[in-house]
């Protein structure tokens, strides 16, 4: 059996601070085929984005952070792969669309220059007016108007749509077969944020991609994802396919998240249930299940998710949890699912 | 643009002129207060009353205040004519009067002096800026090593030792003990590029330790908040080296506001560094003002406070204008 476009095995991240170890992300394994999509949900600091930052190699210019485990990308291992390799995929291979595309761009330098030193890197025997030409071209292709005028234009002069459409023609530029995009809607107006979705998803189509979404918003989730991975404190509590996923979440964290998304049919008096407390601290997780604190459901099963680490349970869809299966199902069915 | 430049060329003139109105007040005030006699300055106290009343009617200090300012600005726009009787004197502009002391026209006097003080403010600004920036940006580039420690400590020494502790402490050491610098004695540079350049270089050394320090320090905090930013991210993301990540991206911006302090900086120097020309016995602006204000030479005191002044009216604006130039999110306006 040969290896998925992306198998990401045993991940872990930790960073050396002040404050002690801060494990941000724990033995975190998924995996991702060619040409289909992946979300990662979660809340801040869940460590959705420290992964997505491993994954490209980006931890390593951070002199306190050590990642350990596998990542597989297109059958090369890039954990133990040197630096010179790693910032050959980067930008390349696989590339990534940031949250804030104000703050993501250079201020000094044209939008128009910056597509193209990212097209040069990875093509250094392309002369300036052919690189100048795709850039331009992939503006066109990411629905900029007049994108020979754009080009000169700098970020501050782009609108916030305009700027995430730019930065996207220049995490496209060099036709990846990765694309991460980390929460690329969450600083847009939310008629933007429709119309930057639909372009990450056509562009997919078009390109063939494999796509990482990062969001803690599970609507983006359920518009574009093929497979979901749900995160919190640092590790994978649930994952399969994003349809399955929907419809019987298993972990109670997920079934918070859902509770928490506001939505259009249901009442207005109907308050939104938020997941209560707050999330764990990543230097030192509560012991046993990192959610046992804010689980409605914690003790049930005797007391074990104070001790216990639940481990992923196999098969498609997964999710680590201490509850058995069925009380889950009938929790879900009667207490859970109605006020959803 | 060209609006722009005249509004600002316009406001940096009224600047002055309220320089001049401030520093002509005191002119006139402190004489009133301490009682002495602005003529006697000028011929001496031992002079007869004829003598002194002639030179008071020459120097129109008869005239009421504002027939004298207005007379003072003129002097400085068209030059002006000293007369009493047929005894006249022409001063040419931009006339400054002329000095208690020597009794000469302050603005040759002064004019005889800048090349001292720019030869001190532009050779020293030169060191600083390359000494103080490269140090901050390897100081931030290594930051908690020690290097870096280095480099902050001996910043921290540079920015709370005074020039005359610095200054007289390099001279004790490089002129009479090791004898590796001659004893100071400005030579211009017309005369002997060589001999200019080892007088200056005490002097260069000690006001550049000072800027230097700064410069480090702040170079040092740009660099780090520009390290952490999301576009340097970015630019690592796309795949570049860390020799562009650091050459390009984040130097164009850690270094952007140093523009700014440096262009002051200079413009601030240009009217003198008062302490560094006393110390190593160069007579420049600084000294000139040092000796003016010693004397009580109350014209040369204007004269030199004008000249400071108009350097850093004159840095200001050019900063604003290559500011524009270098960031693109200030617009002219």
């Amino acid at each position: 059996m040969s290896r998925p476009f992306l198998e990401v095995k045993d991940l872990n991240v930790r960073f050396e601070t002040d404050d002690g170890i801060v494990q941000a992300v724990t033995d975190s394994s998924f995996s991702l085929e060619a040409g289909k999509t992946l979300g990662i949900v979660g809340e801040s600091g869940s460590g959705k984005s420290v992964t997505s930052l491993a994954l490209l190699g980006l931890h390593r210019t951070r002199s306190n952070a050590k990642v350990t485990g596998e990542i597989w990308l297109d059958d090369q291992e890039l954990v133990s792969a040197s630096d010179a390799d790693v910032r050959g995929l980067r930008g390349g291979k696989m590339s990534m669309i940031f949250q804030d595309p104000l703050s993501a761009m250079h201020p000094y330098f044209t939008v128009g220059s910056q597509i193209v030193e990212a097209y040069r890197v990875h093509h250094p025997s392309v002369n300036k007016k052919v690189a100048r030409e795709r850039a331009i071209d992939m503006l066109a292709r990411v629905g900029i108007p007049q994108p020979a005028r754009r080009f000169n234009d700098y970020a501050h002069q782009f609108s916030g749509g305009m700027r995430q459409r730019a930065m996207i023609a220049m995490a496209l530029v060099n036709d990846p077969k990765l694309l991460i995009a980390d929460e690329p809607t969450t600083a847009l107006d939310v008629t933007v944020q429709a119309q930057i979705l639909d372009l990450i998803r056509d562009l997919q189509e078009e390109f063939g991609s494999a796509v990482i979404m990062i969001t803690h918003d599970l609507g983006v989730v359920a518009e574009l994802a093929d497979e979901v991975l749900v995160m919190y404190g640092g590790k994978v509590i649930e994952k399969g396919p994003a349809i399955d996923l929907f419809q019987r979440p298993q972990h109670p964290y997920t079934w918070g998240l859902l509770g928490s998304m506001p939505r259009l049919d249901r009442e207005v008096r109907d308050r939104l249930t938020p997941v209560k407390g707050s999330p764990p601290s990543l230097i030192n997780l509560p012991s046993g299940c990192a959610f046992h604190p804010r689980c409605p459901y914690a003790g049930r099963n005797g007391d074990r998710s104070f001790t216990d680490v639940p481990v992923l349970t196999g098969g498609a869809h997964s999710v680590a949890c201490h509850l058995p299966a069925e009380e889950r199902d009938r929790l879900f069915k009667e207490e859970v699912a109605p006020n959803l | 643009m060209v609006a722009y430049l005249i509004r600002r060329l316009i406001n940096a003139v009224l600047t002055l002129l309220v320089v001049t109105l401030v520093t002509f007040g005191i002119f006139f005030m402190v004489p009133k207060l301490t009682g002495s006699d602005p003529a006697l300055l000028y011929i001496g106290k031992t002079a007869d009353k004829v003598a002194v009343e002639g030179i008071r009617e020459k120097m129109g200090l008869n005239d009421p205040i504002l027939v004298q300012y207005g007379k003072f600005l003129k002097g400085i726009v068209a030059g002006r004519d000293y007369a009493n009787g047929p005894d006249v004197t022409h001063c040419a502009a931009p006339c400054l009067g002329y000095s208690f002391r020597t009794e000469q026209e302050v603005t040759p006097l002064l004019m005889d002096d800048l090349p001292v003080t720019f030869s001190l403010a532009i050779g020293a600004a030169i060191l600083w800026l390359i000494g103080g920036v490269t140090a901050g940006v390897i100081s931030a580039l290594r930051k908690g090593s020690i290097p870096d420690r280095a480099v902050m400590f001996i910043a921290l020494a540079g920015v709370s030792l005074p020039i005359y502790f610095t200054g007289l402490l390099s001279k004790q050491i490089f002129v009479n003990w090791l004898g590796w610098l001659p004893e100071g004695n400005y030579v211009p540079f017309l005369e002997s590029p060589s001999e200019w350049f080892v007088q200056m270089l005490l002097p260069w050394v000690t006001l550049a330790f000072l800027f230097a320090a700064t410069y480090a320090r702040l170079t040092r905090a740009n660099m780090l908040e520009t390290l952490g930013e999301d576009y340097i991210r970015t630019a690592r993301a796309k795949g570049l080296g860390e020799r562009t990540v650091i050459g390009k991206h984040a130097l164009r911006s850690g270094l952007t506001p140093i523009v700014t302090i440096f262009g002051l900086d200079l413009g601030a120097l240009l009217g003198g560094a008062l302490l560094t020309e006393t110390v190593f016995n160069l007579r420049g602006l600084g000294y000139q003002a040092y000796q003016a204000i010693k004397g009580n030479d109350l014209p040369v005191i204007l004269g030199v406070t004008l000249i400071a002044a108009f350097f850093i009216v004159a840095a200001n604006l050019i900063v604003d204008l290559v500011y524009s130039a270098i960031d693109p999110r200030v617009r002219l306006g």
